[in-house]
C-alpha cells in the first residue's frame, strides 16, 4: 500500500446556499492514506458544509473534490461502498430498536460486519433490543458510528462524533477511531473539542467563516502561535515602567484593568528577562502566568481576529 | 487507485445488490409500519369497512339505466379507497416522518440510490394495497353477485397503474409539509377530491356529462374506469386508450415532480 497516496483530494471548494450565503469559501487541502484529518471550528465556520460535499451529499457550488480518485456526487457508486458516514444528528427511525437499525444497514451495505460485532465495537451489545427513542444522546452516537463502521470502509468521515457523549464515552470512541486509523483508515473527522482533534488528528485545519486560516500537524499549528506571558501589574507600575517590550521579544500586548498581557514567540528569552527585571526592581508578579503556545491560544486567536474583520466589513457593508 | 479495484475491492463481501437493499429498508419500513397504530388502522381497515358504509347508498341508485349494478359500482370504489388509504395516505405520512427524522439524509449517505430509497420504503404499503385489492375483489365478486370480469387485463393494468403512480403522488405531497402533522393535512386535499369526484361515490356514468369530463382526469378516475370496464367489459378500446393515457400522464408527471421537488431533508 502506498502511504503517499492522496485519498482525498480538495481544490478550491466553494458552497453556496440558496444562491446568497456562501458558507465554504475557497477550501484547498488533500488527504493521504491512512491519515486521520481534522476539521476544527466554531459553530458555522463550514465545517459540515465542507464535509457534506466530500460525502456527495451535496454538488459543490465551485472547485473539485475527489474521494478514491472519483467525485463523490457525480459517482456516487463507486465511492459509496468505499466510505462510511456519520452525520452530525441522527437519522435513525425512534421506533425502530438498536439491532433493527443495523440489521437494515447491514443490508444496504456492501461486505458489512456482522451485526453482533459492530454493535460490540461501539459497546452497544446489550442495547440491542432497546428502541432507539430510549437511547441516551451519547448511545445514539455510537450506534451513528457503528453504521458508519459497518462496512469496514476505507475512508471514514465523522461530523462531531462526541458531541454529547461523557468523558468515558469520549475516551471509548477515541479508542476505536485510532484503531480504525491503525488498520489503516482513512478519517476525516470534524469537532470543536480542541483536545480531541490534538489527540487525535495527524494534519488539521482550522476553518474560519468559510476558509481555512491555520492547518499543518498538531505540532505546527501550536509552534507557529506567540506564548503568552500574564500578570497583574505592580502598585504605582505602568506598561512604561517595563523594560522596553521589544527588547524582551515581545510582539504584542494588552492590558486589561491591570492585567498584562504580553505576546512572544521568543518565550525562555522574554520570561528570564522580565523575571530578572522583576527581581532587580524588588516587585513581585502576581498572578503570573506563563504558557506557551496551544491549539487553543490558535484557536481563540483567530475567532478573535475573525470577529474583528467581520465586524470591520459589518460595518463597511453598513456603510456602503 | 484506478476504477478497476474499486470494483474488485466491492466485490469481496457480501455486495449489497438493489434487491437487497430494498429488502432490508422495507423489511424495517413494515416494522416501523406495525408499531404506528394509527396509520396501521387507517391502512389496514378504513378501505375493509368503507365499501360497505357505501352500499345503501349504492343500491338507492338509478343504476339500471347506466348499465352498472351494485358490484360493479362497489369493486372499482373499493379498490381505489385501498389505493388511497393505505398507499398514498399511508405514504406520505412515512416519507415526511422519515425526512424529518433525518432518516432520508442518513440513507443517502449510503449506497441506496434515490429511487431505491422511494422504492423500498414504499414497499409494504403498496404490498399491502395489492393484498387489500385482491382480498376486496374477490369479496365483492363473492358477496355482491358480480361474477368473472370480463376483461382482466384492463382491470389488472388498472390496479398496476394504481400501485405505481399513488407512491409517486405521495412522494410529492410530502414534499409540501414541514411536519409530519403538516403532511397528513396536506394529503387531505387529494384524498377528498378522489373520494368524491373519481367515480367512487358517485360513478361517472351518474354525473353531469361536463363534470364528468373533467373528474375523468383525476389522477384515480383512470384506475375507477380501467377496473370497471375490466368488469364490465362495456369500455371501449378509445375510452380504454384515453384512460390509459391519463393514467400515464399523471405517473409521468409525478416522476418528473419528485426529481424536481422531493425533499430528502426537513428545512432549516
Amino acid at each position: 500500500m502506498n502511504t503517499s497516496e492522496q485519498v482525498i483530494e480538495v481544490t478550491d471548494l466553494r458552497r453556496v446556499y440558496g444562491g446568497e450565503f456562501e458558507a465554504v469559501r475557497g477550501v484547498s487541502f488533500s488527504v493521504g492514506r491512512g491519515e486521520l484529518f481534522a476539521l476544527l471550528g466554531t459553530n458555522g465556520a463550514g465545517k459540515t458544509s465542507t464535509v457534506e460535499l466530500l460525502e456527495g451529499l451535496a454538488p459543490p457550488s465551485g472547485g473539485q473534490v475527489r474521494v478514491l480518485g472519483h467525485d463523490p456526487y457525480t459517482e456516487r457508486a463507486k465511492v459509496r461502498p468505499h466510505i462510511g458516514v456519520m452525520l452530525q444528528e441522527g437519522g435513525f427511525s425512534s421506533e425502530l430498536t438498536v439491532g433493527e437499525t443495523v440489521r437494515m444497514w447491514a443490508g444496504c451495505t456492501s461486505g458489512a460486519r456482522p451485526e453482533r460485532e459492530a454493535l460490540a465495537l461501539v459497546g452497544l451489545s446489550r442495547r440491542a433490543d432497546v428502541r432507539v427513542k430510549q437511547l441516551s444522546g451519547g448511545e445514539k452516537r455510537r450506534l451513528d458510528l457503528a453504521c458508519a463502521i459497518l462496512g469496514r470502509p476505507e475512508v471514514l468521515f465523522l461530523d462531531e462524533p462526541t458531541t454529547g457523549l461523557d468523558a468515558e464515552g469520549r475516551q471509548e470512541t477515541w479508542e476505536l477511531v485510532r484503531e480504525l486509523r491503525e488498520t489503516g483508515t482513512t478519517v476525516v473527522l470534524t469537532t470543536h473539542y480542541l483536545e480531541e482533534a490534538e489527540g487525535l488528528a495527524d494534519r488539521l485545519a482550522i476553518l474560519h467563516a468559510g476558509r481555512i486560516a491555520v492547518t499543518g500537524t498538531p505540532a505546527e499549528v501550536t509552534a507557529s502561535q506567540p506564548s503568552r506571558i500574564s500578570f497583574e501589574l505592580p502598585a504605582g507600575y505602568f506598561p512604561g515602567d517595563l523594560p522596553p517590550l521589544a527588547s524582551l521579544g515581545i510582539t504584542d500586548h494588552e492590558l486589561e484593568g491591570r492585567m498584562l498581557r504580553l505576546h512572544t514567540l521568543e518565550l525562555q528569552r522574554a520570561a528570564t528577562e522580565l523575571l530578572v527585571w522583576a527581581q532587580r526592581a524588588g516587585v513581585e508578579l502576581r498572578g503570573l502566568d506563563i504558557r506557551s503556545g496551544s491549539l487553543e491560544e490558535a484557536f481563540l486567536r483567530i475567532a478573535r481576529e475573525a470577529s474583528r474583520t467581520s465586524e470591520m466589513t459589518a460595518e463597511k457593508e453598513h456603510v456602503a | 487507485m484506478s476504477a478497476e479495484t474499486v470494483t474488485k475491492a466491492a466485490q469481496a463481501g457480501t455486495p449489497a445488490t438493489a434487491a437487497r437493499r430494498m429488502t432490508a429498508l422495507a423489511r424495517a419500513e413494515l416494522t416501523l409500519l406495525g408499531r404506528s397504530k394509527a396509520t396501521f388502522f387507517a391502512a389496514l381497515f378504513v378501505p375493509l369497512i368503507m365499501p360497505f358504509s357505501l352500499r345503501t347508498a349504492v343500491e338507492d341508485m338509478d343504476l339500471e339505466e347506466a348499465g352498472l349494478s351494485v358490484g360493479s359500482v362497489i369493486l372499482p370504489s373499493a379498490v381505489g379507497f385501498s389505493l388511497l388509504f393505505a398507499v398514498y395516505s399511508a405514504l406520505v405520512s412515512v416519507y415526511a416522518a422519515r425526512r424529518e427524522e433525518l432518516v432520508l439524509k442518513r440513507l443517502r449517505t449510503g449506497e441506496l440510490r434515490d429511487v431505491e430509497i422511494l422504492a423500498g420504503a414504499a414497499l409494504p404499503s403498496v404490498l399491502i394495497g395489492l393484498v387489500q385489492c385482491v382480498v376486496l375483489t374477490v369479496a365483492c365478486a363473492a358477496l355482491l353477485d358480480v361474477g368473472a370480469p370480463e376483461a382482466p387485463h384492463l382491470a389488472v393494468l388498472g390496479l398496476l397503474l394504481g400501485l405505481v403512480m399513488w407512491p409517486a403522488i405521495a412522494a410529492v405531497v410530502a414534499s409540501f409539509s414541514r411536519s409530519l402533522e403538516g403532511a397528513q393535512v396536506a394529503a387531505m386535499p387529494l384524498l377528498l377530491v378522489s373520494m368524491m369526484g373519481s367515480g367512487t361515490f358517485i360513478p361517472f356514468e351518474l354525473m353531469p356529462d361536463r363534470l364528468a369530463a373533467v373528474c375523468e382526469l383525476l389522477p384515480l378516475s383512470p384506475v375507477i374506469t380501467l377496473i370497471r370496464g375490466g368488469w364490465t367489459g362495456d369500455l371501449g378500446g378509445y375510452e380504454a386508450l384515453g384512460a390509459i393515457a391519463t393514467a400515464v400522464a399523471w405517473l409521468v408527471l409525478s416522476v418528473f415532480a419528485v426529481q424536481r421537488w422531493f425533499r430528502w431533508e426537513p428545512r432549516h
